[in-house]
């Protein structure tokens, strides 16, 4: 991306910022300027306060001190309509769409005034498919929401701010939940946008792609802003040293020494789980002492096996072995007692009770065990022991055992589940999204425990959205795509681009018709 | 006399659709609210004070027309409180409709008390009369069920219509659905959802009460206690048979009314001899249960019903 001229016209300034939730401050006096053509990255970990601050520039929230200008002009705080007709077009990571309408009615919605009596439908729809030429955005404008891909959505919010005739756009990790592919179209659409004239925001971790991408970073930590520069003046260890504020050393990967197979999955299929697909002919070997990794787009049948391995489902035909026997009345008490141990997906809805203490939810899935309790009896005391242990061998920050879970921050939530799922010395270990949404820090502490896990001889399946973290992590990495599973492939046997390839769903063999 | 002969009697049909406009108005009120994303149990308790505000009114001497207009002013006054406690607060809408219910109800008996202390047969009223359309009613069997009815009746059908252009062909009728699919999306675009959701439960009850009002001015004449009768409960099971659209609701309210309809007049058979009448009383209701699950088991919910949107919360 090539620098725009020094002079180019400032089109938005942050001045001063602040913002305080309670005791936290989420954004400390915070102050960068936008130039037109310029695309700025903001960068920092989950809670560093990039979303915070687009939410106050959007008029969502209302900062305690400072202001907003576009265009020279001050906006009115907390107020959306002021952003929107000043020329601020948001795409937000959870996008703001309503599923049961169609794309058109979705991008039209509040453009109109309600007083009016007719839509305009058919000059609605020549703006947009003429924005969608020009932005390279396809999506087929009366299609129902609902149907569309996360992609497919993600081009609606941007044909939404365009519609608007957004001069400025932010986009809030928009890349979170792309295949490669689906990125590079992203890029290609930001690149025209700001050949038209148009200045981008950015928000990512990524770091490959804010070099690819951006013109400029802002990083922010722990939300005060720590650096500004341009890209072509820095380099991505110098961007994750600015984020984390120090040193990040990426895990140590020691070759791995393949066991036995303990979990073995032969033609499994498994019914849909409402749109998400179930899975289609899978075969998978979990192997002891190798950490087996799962890439894909999020809702591509990763629910399905997982919940399968641990024992939410049942498998509807193909075989299922767990250490060698095909199990009877398969259900997470028999996963459980067959030593497999889960690191669900969404630690806030399955993973803990969120009004329980420490203590009860250490024991969540142990308490039928001997020793924490006795003919129907809970033994607190145990309990209370081993939850201890978990807080100092796992370094959850906490007041005590008694804390409500509700009260930590996700990071020390995981790493209560980690210590939970390792203490038990699991011979096979399931995790589903361990780290999403963790920072740096707590993120490299759970990869390391993941590694230990491996190296004790425990099979270990790892299930992410990030391929980063599956390629770098998994000795044997699988893709999903639709609910069909890929041959596995060996360590640095593929690029992240071909492994695209597969997670766009090319390269599977025609499932055959007896499926 | 077979059910056959009283399906092609003429005033078989007359009486369903006279029993289904009641229906249509409070069902159409009903839809709007759970269209904007708010549940509204007060429509029990709307239509008892659309009801009583309509033919008090008339009573006391106001016009016609002007006593439908104060029944539906009423309506909408409970609809601002259930408004109110719901949007912004963000209450429970089951507890603040059911309070609802409760409150407009005794409040009703007690001012029908306070007006007419006396009395102990309820007075009637110059109700509306049936207009008839000429030419139209002239058609056999359906001409005088659809073309010879009272004026609140055409106002109901009307209603369908104009409620279903704003619904799909306005940009009004876009941020109301939008506002009960997805709220955020609503705010997102400078729109508030506060103001939306108050002004249809508003408008919604304004409808609820206008249906109470046909019961006193188009149907009975006067008011008395119960006369409402569980019709607002069977209106929000109607929405739920229209799939939230409001073409099915009415198609629903016009068949649940014709099984009313019909079990009166099977009474009086042969047949209804031998049968407790108590199950021809019943059979709307059940009749209603099972097209109420063919009906609505591909219904599309409205996202957002009941979630209450609180702005700028993490």
């Amino acid at each position: 991306m090539t620098d725009p001229r020094p002079e180019a016209q400032v089109v938005l300034r942050l001045e001063n910022i602040t913002k305080r939730f309670g005791k936290l401050t989420a954004n400390g006096a915070i102050s960068f300027d936008l130039r037109q053509g310029e695309v700025i990255a903001l960068l920092g970990e989950n809670g560093a306060g990039k979303t915070t601050l687009m939410n106050i520039l959007f008029g969502h929230y209302t900062p305690d001190e400072g202001h907003v200008e576009v265009f020279g002009m001050r906006l009115p705080a907390g107020n959306p309509r002021a952003a929107l007709a000043a020329g601020v077009g948001m795409v937000h990571q959870h996008f703001t769409l309503a599923d049961n309408m169609t794309v058109l009615e979705n991008i039209v919605l509040g453009t109109r005034s309600i007083w009016r009596l007719g839509f305009g439908r058919a000059q609605a729809r020549q703006r947009i498919v003429t924005l969608m030429e020009d932005y390279g955005l396809r999506v087929d404008p009366d299609a129902q929401v609902g149907s569309l891909s996360v992609g497919e959505r993600q081009r609606v919010e941007i044909l939404k701010a365009l519609f608007r005739e957004a001069r400025i756009l932010i986009l809030d990790e928009p890349t979170a939940v792309l295949t490669p592919q689906e990125t590079d179209d992203l890029f290609a659409t930001m690149r025209k946008a700001v050949a038209l004239g148009l200045s981008v925001i950015f928000i990512s971790h990524k770091l490959h792609e804010v070099m690819a991408i951006s013109s400029r970073v802002v990083v922010l930590r722990h939300g005060k802003l720590v650096a500004e520069a341009k890209t072509s003046e820095t380099d991505r260890a110098a961007m994750a040293q600015m984020m984390v504020g120090s040193e990040v050393a990426a895990p140590v990967v020691r070759r791995a020494d393949p066991g036995a197979a303990l979990v073995t999955l032969a033609g499994v299929s498994s019914p849909d789980i409402g749109s998400a697909p179930g899975l289609k002919n899978v075969d998978l070997e979990l192997r002891a002492g190798q950490i087996t990794g799962l890439a894909g787009v999020s809702g591509n049948g990763q629910t399905a096996l997982a919940d399968l391995i641990g024992g939410l489902i049942r498998p509807a035909s193909g075989t299922f072995h767990v250490k060698g026997d095909a199990p009877r009345g398969w259900s997470p008490h028999a996963a459980i007692s067959a030593g497999i141990a889960r690191i669900p997906e969404d630690r806030h809805k399955t993973g803990t009770i969120a009004d329980f203490d420490l203590t009860e939810n250490a024991v969540l899935e142990l308490y039928s065990r001997p020793g924490f309790s006795r003919h129907g009896w809970m033994n607190w005391r145990a309990a209370r022991d081993f939850a201890a242990k978990i807080i100092r061998g796992y370094d959850v920050r906490c007041p005590g055992p008694e804390t409500r879970i509700r009260l930590l921050s996700g990071g020390n939530m995981q790493k209560l589940i980690l210590g939970r799922v390792l203490e038990t010395a699991p011979s096979v270990v399931l995790a589903n999204q361990p780290v999403r949404g963790l920072d740096i820090g707590a993120l490299t502490y759970v990869h390391e425990q993941l590694l230990a896990a491996r190296d004790r001889g425990a099979a270990v399946l790892l299930i992410s959205e990030d391929l980063d973290e599956v390629t770098a992590l998994s000795d044997v990495i699988h893709v999903i795509s639709e609910g069909r599973l890929s041959p596995g492939f060996a360590r640095g046997a593929m690029t992240p681009a071909e492994l695209g390839v597969w997670m766009a769903g090319d390269g599977f063999e025609e499932a055959p018709h007896a499926a | 006399m077979d059910i056959l002969d009283i399906l092609l009697q003429a005033s078989f049909w007359t009486a369903a659709i006279r029993i289904a406009s009641p229906l249509i108005f409070a069902a159409l009120g009903e839809l709007i609210c759970e269209r904007a994303g708010v549940l509204n149990l007060g429509i029990e308790g709307i239509m008892v004070v659309g009801a009583f505000a309509g033919w008090l009114t008339v009573y006391l001497g106001g016009g016609l027309w002007f006593g439908v207009a104060v029944a539906m002013l009423s309506g909408m006054a409970f609809g601002l409180v259930h408004g109110v406690l719901t949007v912004p607060f963000g209450l429970s809408q089951h507890v603040v409709g059911l309070g609802i219910t409760l409150l407009a109800t005794s409040l009703t008996y007690y001012c029908y008390r306070l007006a007419l202390p006396e009395v102990t047969s309820p007075p009637k009223i110059e109700a509306f009369q049936p207009l008839e359309i000429t030419i139209l009613s002239d058609i056999p069997v359906i001409g005088p069920a659809l073309f010879n009815q009272t004026p609140l009746t055409y106002l109901a059908f009307v209603l369908v219509v104009a409620v279903t252009l704003v619904l799909y062909r306005t940009p009004m009728g876009l941020a109301l659905r939008a506002a009960g699919e997805d709220p955020a999306a609503v705010e997102a675009q400078g729109l508030s959802v506060s103001a939306i959701r108050i002004c249809a439960v508003m408008v919604g009850s304004g409808f609820m009460a206008v249906g109470g009002a046909f019961l006193t001015m188009s149907a009975f004449n006067s008011f008395f206690f119960e006369m409402v009768n569980g019709r607002g409960w069977i209106c929000i099971a109607l929405v739920v048979f229209g799939s939230w659209k409001p073409g099915k609701t009415l198609l629903g309210a016009v068949l649940f009314a014709a099984f009313d309809a019909l079990q009166i007049r099977v009474q009086q058979t042969p047949l209804g001899a031998d049968i407790p009448y108590q199950i021809f009383l019943m059979a709307p209701y059940i009749l209603s249960i099972l097209a109420l699950v063919v009906m609505s088991r591909r219904a599309q919910v409205p996202a957002a019903l009941m979630v209450p949107f609180n702005k700028g919360e993490r």
